[in-house]
Formats: C-alpha cells, structure tokens, sequence
C-alpha cells in the first residue's frame, strides 16, 4: 500500500501547491504581472491569521475571513499606489519592484515575529482523518485542502465566464485600450485583480499552515512552488493549473519518498523536464 | 522629383565639397577626460595594497566582485533584457568548481578560477535553451528554479561537504601560485598575502568585465542586442538574430560571474550551498546596485556599489533591519527616480563619462 499512499499524498499536497499558483496565474493571466513578492505575501497572510488567533483570540475560520478582507484592501491599495506606477511595456521595473517588496516584507516578518517556526492551531481538525475505503484513510487537513483548491478554482471560474467582473477581467486581460473605451476602468479591474489574488492567497496560507510550520524565510520557495504548478499546468487555464499543482505535488512525494532530500529537488527537475518535453505546459488553453 | 534634387548627406568622395557630414557618435570630450581618469584610478587601486590596511582589502574585495557581478546583471537584464534573479547560480557552482579543482582535482586555485567560469558556462549553455522558452517575466523565476535546483544537487556532494559545506584549511593555499612573490614583495603573512592577491584578481577581473561590457555595448552588437530587446520581431526583420545574440550573452555572463565566484569563495576558503546560492547575497544586493545606481549605464553600477558599501557598513549591525531598509530604498528609487542615482544626474547635467548612447552629429570635417 506504501506506493499508493504516496500518490494519495502528493495528490492531496498538490492541493496545496495549486491553491499557492491560483493567486500568481490570475494576475499574470490578467495585467501580465509577475509578482515575485506573491510566496512573501502568502506567508504574511499566515502571519495576520495568527496573530488574529492568538492575539485577538479569535476562531481560526473568523481570523481567516478578517484577513482576507484585509489582503484584498491591501492588495487594491498596493496596486493603486505602487504597482500600478510601474506597469508597461518594459518588464524590469515590475520585476524589481516586487523584488523588493519580497525582501521588505520576508525580512519585516522577521523582525515582526522572529525566525521560529510557527503553525496555524486548528483543534482537532488537524489530526483527525476520514477513512475512504477499508484500509485507505486520509487526514482531514490535506483532505480539505485539495477540496478548497478545486473549490477555489470553481469559484474563480464562475466569476470569470458568469459575472460582469468576469467580463471585464477578460476584455482588459485581451486588451486594455478598447475595455476602456467600452466604459471599463481598468485601474480598478487591476486593483480588484491584485486584491483578489491576495484574497485567494489567505486560503491557500490557511490551509497550508495548519498542514505544515513555517517561517519567515519560506516566502520564495512557495513562490517557485506556484509558477511551477502554473508552467507545468499551462499557462491561462485555471484547471490546468490545479492539474500542475498536483503533478508537482506528485513529483515531490515520490521523490521524497525514494530518498528525503530529493523531495524537492523531484519536484524542480519536473519542471525542467516539462519546460523541455512540453514547453507550453500540459493543458495549455485551447485559446491562444 | 529627381533624384538628384533630394538632399543626400554626402559620400565619403565627395567630402571635399562643403557638404555637411552626418556621423554616428558615441565619444565625447569628457569621455576622453574620464578614460584617463579611469586608467589613473585603476593603477592606484593596484598600488594600494602597499599602504592599506587589510580591512581595507578586504571591504574593496567585496566591492569590487559587486561591481563586477552588478555590471554583469545590468547588461544581461538592463541591455538585453533578459532579467534573471537566478544569478547565484553561477556564482555558487563557480564557486564549487573551484572547490573540486582544489580539493579533487589538486589544480592550482589561481589556475581552476577560469576552469570554474568555463564550469559555470558549459551549465549555463545546457541551461539557456530551457529557460528561454519562457517568455519575459516568466524567464525571471525560471532562472530562480534553476538556481534552486542546482542549489540542492550541489548539496548531494558529500565529497565536497553535502548540505553542510566544507573549507579549505590555508596548507592547501599556501602553494597558490604568485603567493609567495606576494609574501615577499610586501611583505606579508600566507593570509594578508592570500587577500592581496584575490584583491588584485577581483581587480582584474572588474577592469576586465567593465571594459569588456563597454567595447560590447558600443559595437554593433551592443545595438543588435538592445533590438532584440526593445523589439524583437523588427530586430529579426533587419537581419539581428536575436535568439543567438541572446544566448551568447547569457552564456558569456556566467563565464564571468563563475569566475567572480570563485574569487570571492578562494578569498572565504569556506564553502556551503545555501552561501553559495543565496539569493540575497549574489542576486538581490546585485540588482540593488544596479537599480539604485542607473540601469544601462557603465557609471551606475559604479555609483551603486559605493552607496551599498556605504549602508553595510552603517547599517549591517542591524541585520533583518537593514534589508527591510535596502528594499524599500529599491523600491522608491524604481518608482521616483527610475534611472537611478546617476542616470537622474546624468540626465540633469548632461554628463556621460562612459556615453552608450549613440549621438548624430555633423563631422569635423563639414
């Protein structure tokens, strides 16, 4: 049975992985933006929640839902003031500028909280497990985690293809000149983007710091973890990316599995490997 | 109308007329002044180590390989716009060549130094073709994978010290070709002696990139580069084969930056991946100094790298407080001033002591 646990495993990890890459794919798919600060943020989510837990006293479902309305604010307000300034046809300086706010917010979460592990207190729930078939158990935690992915991924399409948001995120992601004059306002469609992506970035900072301890200096590795599930996936397709998610994931569980430290080594070299065998990804979008 | 009657610029036959000649040009009067300052400088810098302190050495060991790496970076991500913040992977498997060289191989450190760079291109040239499927920003993380990748395959070599690292004690060093000359040319201990002459390499090793980024920039291929960057498909359709052009570069820069590692890893005699590899010390530091000195200019990487050493040296003590700092700084610097400390000045007095630009102006002889 230990072969196919270790499938269970990566397939319930890659929940995870796909919930990180959710927020990165849609602003990319949308302004073009690569933000290199998206893994930092992910971890400063984890912080604001536990500190929301522990010193607020709050539930931890509370605690999630205030800090998601406070990384989408956050997130309107970093586009409006910052990001926005620096949009345009020459990639480098959106680059540089989440560059530095990668190291402005990892090293700020450092003196804020320390360099000890941390982990998100959820009762009982972590270590409970739910039997599946006779024999086969999964826990709990990992099992809502890849549940909350593909439930993230279904929600975000319903709001692409069945709102007007959805409409104007696409008519500004194809092009922004000709949905401006069609009366969108395509500073608040990108400010509404980076709010959600951050949004989005709470859940999956929730579900994975119930799953695993973190800590300051985590923030780039998670964001590595997203852009490959966003590769290996394809790029523009939102179920490709949650599909990424979960080879990466598989990747790493096998390959943590044959021996320890190739864990995450198994999981770049994937991606090596796809960006060689299938450079447009997996399941790219039929739509080019 | 004819022909004839179009004002052409004259040719080169014809100069004798009174015709005024159009010309390309990049020099200046000024420039001319800076390159002597510039050799004056260098020769000094060489001198040095005949009065300094070794803290002194030391502090201009470390800026010198910065300017060197930043240069580096800015022509790979400012001209030709390929931005990598995957850099520290050629400084860290530079860096671990030189160790194998040494510790396996028992080559002469000052000799493994260009082996090491030659190391760092042979991976960058296997690499290049993966990476450059991804399009722009996407290539920027890319190179970060591929730095972490190589990162923890370095640290499966338990020969050369596995995840921990490992040193080399100063008996290996001490038969370092040119050490000895140094000991007694100035005078020195095997360790002062060891830091003199890594200083000098560092030295070289910027004299050479600086110069050797500024003949590029301004020769053709500096502008077939800048195309390819600025527009790739009109580049393409005027002859610049920029998928080319670009993977040279990329290539050519790891050689250099292998190198700039393994000078900066003979000088520590101490090795370990995450050092190595760290994104911080070889990727972020280095693009502060470009991005707070002047992208695409020779002179802000220059400017840069003093301001950097200025601020480690006042604020290091202060640790995660002093990156929060530099971050911010970077930030600000991208957002109000985007051409840098220099180029700002540059552009407000007109002044280009090393001028990329390309200038159209009457010939002297019109």
């Amino acid at each position: 049975m230990s072969g196919f646990d270790t499938i269970i495993e990566g397939v319930l990890l890659g929940g995870v992985y796909a919930l990180f890459a959710l927020g990165l794919s849609l602003i990319f798919g949308i302004m073009r933006l690569v933000n290199l600060a998206h893994g930092d943020l992910i971890l400063l989510a984890a912080y604001l929640v536990l500190s929301a837990t522990t010193a607020l006293g709050l539930p931890l479902a509370a605690a999630s839902l205030l800090v998601v309305a406070a990384m989408f604010v956050l997130g309107f307000v970093l586009q409006r003031l910052v990001l926005e300034r620096v949009l345009g046809d020459d990639i480098l300086p959106p680059l540089l500028v989440t560059f530095g706010l990668s190291i402005v917010i990892q090293n700020g979460l450092l003196l804020g909280y320390g360099a000890d592990s941390r982990r998100l207190q959820a009762g009982a729930f972590e270590s409970s497990s739910v039997t599946l078939a006779s024999g086969l158990s999964v826990g709990l935690a990992p099992l809502t985690a890849l549940v909350t992915a593909i439930a993230a991924v279904a929600l975000l399409q319903l709001i692409f293809y069945r709102t007007s948001l959805g409409r104007a995120f696409r008519a500004t992601a194809d092009n922004p000149a000709i949905a401006q004059l069609m009366g969108v306002n395509e500073r608040n469609v990108y400010a509404i983007a980076v709010g959600l992506s951050l949004a989005v970035s709470v859940i999956a900072a929730v579900v994975f710091g119930i799953r695993a301890s973190f800590d300051p200096s985590i923030g780039p590795a998670r964001l590595l973890y997203a852009f490959e599930a966003v590769i290996i996936g394809g790029l523009g397709s939102l179920w490709g990316t949650l599909a990424g998610g979960i080879v990466l994931g598989l990747a790493q569980a096998i390959g943590g599995r044959i021996n320890p430290e190739w864990q995450i080594l198994a999981g770049h070299l994937t991606f090596l490997a796809v960006l060689m065998v299938r450079p447009r990804g997996l399941f790219p979008a039929r739509r080019t | 109308m004819s022909v004839e009657s179009i004002d052409m610029p004259a040719g080169r036959e014809e100069c004798a007329t009174d015709l005024p000649v159009w010309q390309i040009r990049v020099g200046t009067r000024l420039s001319r002044i800076a390159a002597v300052a510039g050799i004056v400088l260098v020769v000094a810098l060489a001198a040095l180590p005949a009065i300094a302190s070794r803290n002194l050495i030391q502090d201009l060991i470390f800026v010198l390989t910065m300017l060197t790496l930043a240069q580096l970076w800015n022509v790979l991500a400012g001209w030709g716009g390929l931005v990598s913040v995957g850099q520290q992977a050629f400084v860290g498997l530079g860096a671990y060549a030189l160790f194998a060289g040494i510790v396996m191989a028992g080559l002469d450190p000052v000799a493994a130094i260009p082996l090491a760079g030659l190391f760092a291109a042979l991976i960058a040239a296997l690499l290049g073709p993966l990476l450059f499927r991804l399009e722009g920003p996407y290539f920027a993380i890319g190179s970060w994978v591929a730095a972490e990748a190589l990162r923890l395959i370095c640290a499966q070599f338990k020969s050369l010290g596995g995840g921990t690292g490992m040193s080399i004690s100063p008996g290996e060093l001490s038969q370092m070709f040119g050490l000895k000359a140094v000991q007694t040319l100035l005078g020195l201990r095997p360790a002062a002696a060891r830091d003199v002459l890594v200083y000098w390499l560092a030295l070289l090793l910027a004299v050479l990139v600086t110069l050797g980024i500024y003949a590029f920039i301004r020769s053709r291929h500096g502008l077939a580069l800048a195309a390819s960057r600025d527009n790739a498909a009109a580049a393409r359709s005027v002859g610049v084969r920029t998928g080319r052009i670009r993977h040279l570069l990329w290539i050519a820069v790891a050689f250099a930056t292998g190198m700039v590692g393994a000078v900066v890893y003979l000088q520590k005699a101490r090795i370990s991946p995450d050092a190595a590899f760290s994104v911080t010390d070889w990727t972020a530091y280095v693009i502060f100094i470009v991005v707070i000195g002047g992208v695409r200019t020779i002179e802000g990487p220059m400017v840069g790298v003093l301001l950097l050493w200025g601020l480690v040296t006042w604020l290091a003590q202060y640790g995660s407080l002093y990156l929060v700092v530099l971050g911010t700084l970077a930030i600000l610097i991208m957002l109000f001033m985007p051409r840098g400390v220099w180029g700002a000045a540059a552009r407000r007095w007109q002044v280009q002591l090393f001028p990329t630009q390309r200038w159209l102006g009457r010939s002297a002889r019109a």
